[in-house]
């Protein structure tokens, strides 16, 4: 009783904020603007390189076709994250991301290592994956992810690979826990 | 009975991969995305302070508010300045894991199909006759998994029957039990030990991975893994008459295993030191012989990530001089799901306790999670 009381009271003498607060003025958070031409948020600068991109690419270009060129690569790459964004077991990780900048990057990195006629504008695999904690088993749930991709695609299993074989020896540079 | 059932059942299994893989490559399986409420990702969002909430606290505070829910101290925002990151932090995963909870994942899965191997004929992950450096269960890192198995094989004068069961600790440790029954049936009466005597064996063992993994890192390292089997065979005064020198003897391996992507193949390579006379079920070593290095080999190429088809290889050591031969196996596994694996081989076991000739089907059944 005596609690209900004393609550209802501090209640009452709560003070609320007035109206016509500018909050974003009143804590200086800045807005960060997407550009308006790629849709991306701002990033810190570093320096590009296609070696960033975390493995040499194939030689022979034949490989590419049965990812469905260039386009194709990078519509396995856009799936690859939306089923990743969905997926129950490693969403978390990419919540607070730019996914719009993840889709071209990573669709940049297969297109490259394809051979498919792309350069790697993003950053290196250790810096891009600083501080997520991400395990093997993290690995292992987007590789699931990429492999269904690709499937739905109709990359044969044999390809599937070869693109998976350039991919896993990156993990010590995502890997951190 | 169960001998004339295991005919149509291997038949069928040998003739149902290539069909199950043939449906797996023309449907995909897994359902499409699941839709998450907007609501729950905001949740999710709102589960570390933002700095708006930040902020938001600060000026309620600083406009005199009482509520003592908000916490009266509270970290320095840090603001990124100019062209910073998104200022929403991610969730810190480590530190929620670092707190009181013990975070075991009992049984979460994991592993990649496959991965985990099938069992092999002494209880561990392996191809079957091969033992391989995977570790058994579906669990990774922080994980402890369990698998367990049900073999048959079926040879013009023997059968086989055996129960595994292992345990696969944070994807680092397996331990593994397995009893191995083997029938002489008819062979039993002309080996004098009368009809269907049966040798019986257990086999306990534990394998650590110490270096590498078989799909990640650098792809010239292998997963590599020691083991250890101890096996006591309860047949002693047979295989005693027969010259063996023991009745239980340990068995020491050294595993590397490599999934070579490019390839789609999967190599592995065991050296065994080993006593064992028909792996233990004829005791183990003689008056003359005692332990030697074996080899073992395996070779498996994937049709799709839930089948797989493949040989192996093992070499033996003849102590007892009955004429025992090397062992030879083409097999194929396909993953129904996530948690049962079914294989069927057909295998070449040679010559048993002088009966020649010994080939035949391998079924075997395995959950793992």
């Amino acid at each position: 009783m005596l609690l209900t009381a004393s609550s209802a009271i501090l209640m009452i003498l709560q003070q609320a904020p007035a109206d016509n607060v500018d909050w974003d003025a009143e804590f200086g958070v800045e807005e960060e603007v997407r550009d308006p031409v790629t849709g991306e948020l701002p990033v810190d600068p570093y320096v590009e390189d296609n070696a960033n991109a975390g493995a040499d690419p194939y030689d022979s270009t034949s490989l590419a076709a049965a990812f469905g060129g260039r386009e194709g690569i990078q519509r396995i790459a856009e799936r690859t994250v939306e089923i990743s964004e969905a997926d129950q077991r490693i969403a978390e990780i990419f919540v607070a991301h730019d996914m719009v900048r993840l889709k071209r990057t990573l669709g940049e990195q297969f297109c490259y290592l394809l051979n498919a006629g792309c350069s790697y504008s993003g950053r290196d695999m250790r810096s891009a994956h600083d501080g997520m904690g991400v395990t093997r088993a993290d690995l292992n749930a987007l590789v699931e992810n990429l492999q269904q991709a690709m499937r739905e695609a109709d990359v044969p299993f044999a390809a599937q690979n070869k693109l998976l074989a350039k991919l896993a020896p990156m993990s010590g540079d995502v890997v951190e826990r | 009975m169960t001998r004339f059932l295991f005919y149509p059942i291997f038949v069928f299994s040998m003739a149902i991969v290539p069909a199950l893989h043939a449906r797996e490559t023309a449907t995909p399986d897994q359902p499409g995305p699941v839709a998450i409420p907007y609501s729950d990702v905001l949740e999710v969002r709102q589960a570390e302070p933002t700095d708006h909430a930040i902020a938001y606290a600060r000026v309620l505070e600083s406009h005199g508010s009482t509520d003592a829910s908000i916490p009266r101290t509270l970290p320095a925002v840090a603001n990124t300045g100019a062209a910073g990151v998104p200022a929403i932090k991610p969730p810190d995963r480590e530190a929620s894991a670092a707190g009181a909870r013990v975070d075991i994942d009992l049984f979460e899965g994991g592993k990649l199909l496959l991965t985990n191997g099938i069992t092999t004929i002494e209880g561990g992950s392996g191809g079957g006759i091969a033992t391989w450096a995977t570790i058994a269960g579906r669990e990774m890192k922080g994980g402890i998994g369990v698998q367990g198995s049900f073999t048959a094989i079926e040879l013009p004068d023997f059968g086989w029957r055996s129960y595994g069961a292992a345990i696969g600790i944070s994807d680092r440790v397996e331990l593994s039990y397995v009893r191995q029954d083997f029938d002489t049936r008819s062979a039993g009466a002309a080996l004098g030990l009368g009809r269907g005597y049966t040798f019986n064996q257990d086999v306990w063992a534990a394998k650590l991975r110490v270096a590498g993994d078989a799909v990640y890192g650098s792809p010239v390292l292998p997963q590599i893994a020691i083991g250890a089997e101890y096996k006591r065979n309860h047949d002693g005064a047979i295989t005693a008459l027969l010259g063996a020198s023991d009745d239980e003897g340990v068995d020491y391996t050294l595993s590397a295993t490599k999934l070579l992507l490019q390839h789609s193949l999967l190599v592995n390579a065991t050296v065994r030191l080993t006593k064992a006379n028909q792996q233990g079920l004829l005791g183990f070593g003689s008056a003359a012989d005692g332990y030697k290095v074996q080899v073992e080999g395996s070779l498996a190429y994937m049709l799709s990530r839930r089948a797989v088809v493949g040989a192996e290889y093992r070499s033996k050591p003849d102590n007892l001089g009955l004429g025992e031969d090397d062992w030879l196996d083409i097999f194929a596994a396909y993953a129904v799901n996530n948690h049962l694996t079914l294989s069927a081989a057909y295998v070449d076991l040679g010559s048993i306790a002088t009966f020649e000739d010994q080939r035949g089907g391998f079924l075997q059944a395995q959950i793992a999670f």
